[in-house]
């Protein structure tokens, strides 16, 4: 039973961070219909630039909670710029065209945005400072630390956010309106470039925190980490049901868990046949089965099939 | 091109990288109108990706050789000659690999050194053997037996194989810390699989119960629900086959999950990057390298690195650099940089290199390779055992005898 809890532990910590990093790809195209591919980039910058902050901090004494605060009050507007810049320059020249060309520079944003940081940051992984004393906690004999707490409290706290401010605020309204229908919303006095690069922002300083989230927890920042993140991320969007807020954390949780849970156990189900190995694999499956049964995801959005 | 355009990204602390990586690819042509025969010899190694400063530091390696052959202005048959290395990128990708084998080859280059990975090389010296004479070709890191059981009579590599390394590190983890019970993870890559296969043959040998393998890829780091499961079986001792990158960590999350077992590693994770991706569990790990360690073999070498790239050589540079000299060492030898006239002087070749003395025995695999266990402390590595034909030697007996290869590196 230990073993049960400490993978759910496991995939709860993996859960939320892909829940963040989900929100990302789904609000882009929940607005815009793009499958902004580069949002893993951005969560790999958000990681970088904090490293560089830390490690310059660090020696210098001061409390390491305000460190790490410092480091991520440095990735967010980082990356939202570049959230912008990616938005502004590669995306908004391309707003009338048809859809295959924007989702293709998304690719070419992200091979960009890579080795730019590959120049930048070097080709060495990156030990990512443990300037945050780990305590682990016990929970009927499975362990919790701080640093995971920490991460599943912090992703509430974001998701919760960007509910109240795509729920309740004016902003929120004018973005769920353009989602619905950009024409009208225009009509309406609503500025859609305004709106649309807001949505870029928000994703990219969500992508900031998730970063130095993913950062601190496996203690290792390549500038190759985001592709594979972005990529499992994007699936638990699909999940949820791409283009729909909740649906983007539900799936986020529940792709966590599965690849912990069927990491943990596939190889005593199947006698050892499949492996542990087939833990990156369960995200594409999930994409699949996802595809196949229910095309509109768990939580399915009308956005999808709206003219 | 792309390095020169935004090299001014480079932050000041990466400075020397920038210039190493620059400076070294327009070298060639800054020099290339002097008089005499350019000799192009090819460097593999995966630049980008997961493991490229591994790469690199293979590359700097070659350069180096390369550099200080063209310094010491060798002559050949009589002729001025001055080699230039085509350094290619593989990406750790096999396709990808033998992609660029055959851009070296059309390339005519007349020896390579490379490249990195076993599952990479292995289907790329498939591609130096084709060609009419065959390109000789030496790695200074790819461990798998296999490369040199396919009978290609150009192929080489100064580093010890996984059926040598399996079971030193093996029977040092089941003579030291006398493990019943084992689990064995890998990175499913060639190499990983393959070292990780001939750790458990020999931990079974030795009587001790090994758990069914777990696996990740080369770029998991999240080992978190593997190793779970692991702990669930509560095995006192784990080896990891695989790089440094992913390795780093596993060993992390182990500690962090309480787990109580002894790590252990290939040369792959046998770094000190391992500390710092670690942390303080790295402490007291057990890995092993597939030769002597470098800095007991070559104090002239290590200096020449660090004063060249302002870095410290990480893993197999030593012995890129050793397979480069070896390439150029026949030439000289066979006075010409004719495959067809050098290759046999290769095979037969005695050198006194960076990492020990060389010779080859028929397959093309380094005679007497040995293999060195090391442990971590306070964030360094530091050799205890050489294992030579089988035979356990302590560290500092090894060195002490009159034969260590310290003393052969310093006369050349």
């Amino acid at each position: 039973m230990d073993i049960f809890i400490q993978q759910l532990i496991n995939g709860l910590t993996l859960g939320a961070v892909y829940a963040v990093v989900a929100l990302g790809y789904t609000m882009v195209y929940g607005i815009i219909q793009l499958i902004n591919f580069a949002h893993g980039e951005v969560v790999m910058v958000g990681a970088m630039v904090a490293f560089t902050v830390i490690s310059a901090l660090a020696p210098l004494g001061l409390p390491p909670l305000l460190v790490v605060l410092i480091a991520t009050g440095c990735a967010v507007p980082a990356c939202m710029l570049i959230g912008y810049a990616m938005e502004r320059l590669a995306y908004r020249p391309l707003r009338g065209a048809p859809r295959l060309a924007p989702l293709i520079t998304a690719i070419g944003v992200s091979i960009i945005l890579q080795h730019v940081a590959m120049l930048i940051w070097s080709r060495n992984p990156l030990a990512f400072p443990q300037i945050i004393k780990l305590q682990s906690y016990d929970i009927g004999g499975a362990t919790i630390t701080n640093v995971q707490i920490a991460i599943m409290v912090i992703s509430v706290v974001m998701m919760a956010g960007l509910i109240a401010l795509v729920y309740r605020t004016r902003l929120g309204t004018a973005m769920r309106a353009t989602a619905q229908n950009p024409q009208v919303a225009g009509l309406m006095g609503i500025d859609a470039n305004r709106v649309i690069a807001f949505t870029f922002v928000i994703g990219a300083a969500l992508a900031a925190v998730a970063g130095v989230m993913v950062a601190s927890y496996y203690g290792i920042a390549h500038y190759t980490m985001g592709s594979q993140l972005g990529l499992k991320a994007f699936c638990a969007a699909v999940l949820g049901g791409i283009g729909n807020i909740p649906g983007a954390m539900l799936g986020g949780v529940l792709l966590g868990v599965i690849e912990a849970l069927g990491a943990g156990y596939i190889g005593d189900l199947t006698g050892n046949v499949f492996g542990s190995n087939y833990q990156d694999v369960f995200a594409f499956i999930v994409l699949i089965g996802a595809l196949i049964l229910r095309p509109s995801g768990l939580l399915g959005e009308r956005v999808g099939d709206r003219a | 091109m792309i390095c020169s355009r935004f090299g001014g990204f480079a932050l000041a602390a990466l400075v020397a990288w920038g210039i190493a990586a620059c400076g070294g690819e327009k070298k060639p042509q800054a020099q290339s109108p002097a008089a005499g025969i350019t000799i192009l010899i090819g460097h593999v190694a995966p630049l980008t990706g997961g493991i490229a400063h591994l790469g690199k530091d293979n590359e700097n390696g070659a350069r180096l050789a390369v550099e200080e052959a063209n310094a010491a202005k060798v002559k050949i048959d009589g002729k001025d000659v001055r080699f230039e290395m085509l350094a290619e990128d593989d990406q750790s990708d096999p396709k990808v690999g033998t992609t660029v084998a055959q851009k070296l080859v059309d390339a005519k280059v007349v020896g390579v050194v490379g490249h990195l990975n076993s599952g990479v090389t292995i289907p790329a010296s498939a591609i130096y053997n084709g060609t009419t004479p065959p390109t000789p070709m030496i790695t200074g890191s790819a461990t798998n037996p296999k490369l040199t059981e396919q009978g290609f009579k150009n192929v080489f590599r100064v580093v010890g194989r996984d059926d040598q390394q399996g079971p030193a590190i093996a029977n040092y983890l089941a003579a030291t810390v006398k493990p019943k019970l084992a689990a064995v993870i890998d990175d499913a890559t060639a190499y990983g699989e393959g070292l990780a296969n001939e750790v458990e043959k020999a931990l079974k040998a030795a009587g001790v119960k090994v758990l069914p393998r777990e696996r990740g890829s080369d770029k998991t780091t999240d080992w978190k629900a593997v190793l779970t499961k692991v702990k669930g079986r509560n095995p006192d001792a784990v080896f990891y086959g695989g790089m440094d990158a992913t390795g780093g960590p596993l060993l992390r999350q182990g500690k962090e999950l309480g787990l109580k077992a002894v790590f252990s590693f290939g040369d792959g994770a046998c770094t000190d990057k391992m500390s710092q991706l670690a942390g303080s569990a790295a402490d007291d790990l057990l890995c092993s390298q597939a030769g002597i360690p470098p800095l007991a073999a070559s104090k002239s070498f290590l200096d020449a690195y660090k004063k060249r790239f302002s870095v410290e050589p990480i893993l197999y540079s030593p012995f890129t650099y050793d397979a480069m000299n070896l390439l150029i060492e026949a030439m000289k030898q066979a006075n010409s940089a004719d495959p067809v006239k050098y290759l046999p002087v290769l095979q037969k070749i005695d050198f006194a290199g960076a990492t020990g003395r060389i010779s080859f025995d028929d397959k093309g695999d380094r005679k007497d390779a040995e293999m060195t266990i090391f442990t971590m402390k306070l964030g360094k590595l530091v050799p205890i055992a050489i294992i030579k034909s089988g035979k356990t030697i302590k560290y500092d007996d090894f060195v002490a005898m009159s034969s260590a290869p310290a003393a052969d590196a310093q006369k050349k």
